[in-house]
């Protein structure tokens, strides 16, 4: 009895070992967003191609997409940019971009130069789209699912190795189930 | 002497450089309607902390979208929101990271009675080790340690101990060296 009580301190050292231990490699600069699985927030924008005619969330993708906050002034973007053209020649998912507190000339001169890789480009210069969607800082990336509820976020550059391990299975996932309902509902009708 | 001051002088500037860089907070030029809505806005933006910056609070940051959201609560101020309303709507979006003094949750009530608990366990121990000590020092005196003095003896005890030590000075005189009086008493 009085030799288990000596290894008390031993034990509240050990626990208090694996929270630090923990700690070591938590990562205090990504926040966890309060958004996953809930709707994409509403929203009319102009977007950089239509002019002034506004758009809505019914004129999102009606399958599995990536949501990608970017700005002309945001260097982790460029390293983004040839990974999401790739994706865009091999027509893997559609990528739709929101141009987050960026000048329309700006952010157009950019995809001149470095290739647009988005299917349509949703406007946000004041950035308060970009407060509904929880985002502090270009570039944050969401998986929307084909419902328009958000699945994943990516906060920070998405490089190869995190498009292959992190982006890619979870897409892969969306569409798979999205071709099966698709599938389902269509069997239903005919 | 015209270098000293010249010293002294160039300190004091140098110094006041410096306050007034760490002094500096962001200050948006923002009209309201009254005074109290003011006072409203000045503890909100203090009490949510900039997601960007990660220790700053809105009123101290510099970044981006900490200016976005004070101007976000300015609007809802001057829209008639309540500071409830207005902290359930940064909650949504940025979760409990945006509150300085964090919820009582099940998530967080170590973090709320942690301290406490810690103290209670510390006072425990240690009064569990003055206790131990101080029981060790009463079998010491039942004992009957070198160190404790006899001073609670009635008088029969007095005289049989002062009967024992004259006895055993008289039998052996060498061992009485250190209170050769008492002992004749």
């Amino acid at each position: 009895m009085k030799n288990l009580k000596l290894y008390i301190p031993v034990l509240a050292f050990l626990i208090l070992a694996v929270f630090m231990w923990r700690g070591l490699y938590m990562d205090s600069r990504t926040l966890p967003s309060t958004l996953i699985d809930r709707e994409l927030p509403e929203f009319a924008l102009r977007t950089l191609t239509e002019g002034d005619q506004l758009v809505s969330n019914a004129d999102l993708p009606d399958e599995p997409f990536i949501l990608n906050i970017w700005g002309s002034y945001c260097l982790p973007c460029l390293q983004e940019n040839p990974i999401f053209m790739s994706a865009r020649e091999q027509g893997l998912v559609p990528i739709v971009g929101v141009n987050y507190k960026d000048r329309d000339n700006l952010a157009r001169d950019w995809l001149d130069i470095n290739g647009n890789p988005f299917t349509m480009n949703i406007v946000d210069d004041t950035g308060r789209y970009g407060i509904d969607l929880g985002v502090y800082g270009a570039p944050e990336t969401f998986i929307v699912d084909a419902d328009g509820v958000i699945r994943y976020k990516h906060i920070g550059t998405i490089n190869y190795q995190a498009w292959q391990d992190e982006i890619m299975p979870v897409v892969r996932e969306l569409q798979s189930a999205h071709a099966e309902q698709s599938a389902t509902t269509t069997g239903q009708s005919s | 002497m015209s270098q000293i001051r010249l010293w002294t002088r160039s300190f004091l500037l140098l110094s006041s450089l410096i306050l007034t860089i760490t002094a500096t907070a962001q200050v948006d030029v923002f009209d309201f309607e009254t005074a109290e809505q003011e006072e409203r806005f000045r503890q909100l933006a203090n009490d949510f902390r900039c997601p960007m910056c990660q220790n700053a609070n809105l009123t101290h940051s510099t970044g981006g979208v900490a200016a976005d959201l004070r101007r976000e609560i300015y609007n809802q101020i001057l829209e008639g929101r309540t500071d409830e309303e207005i902290e359930q709507f940064m909650l949504q979006r940025y979760g409990d990271f945006i509150l300085y003094r964090p919820r009582l949750t099940a998530k967080t009530i170590l973090l709320w009675f942690g301290p406490a608990l810690f103290f209670i366990i510390g006072l425990w121990v240690a009064l569990g080790i003055i206790k131990r000590s101080a029981s060790q020092n009463r079998n010491n005196d039942e004992a009957g340690s070198e160190t404790t003095q006899p001073e609670d003896l009635t008088a029969d005890e007095q005289a049989r101990l002062d009967r024992l030590l004259s006895d055993r000075l008289a039998s052996d005189p060498s061992t009485g060296d250190d209170s050769p009086d008492d002992s004749r008493r």
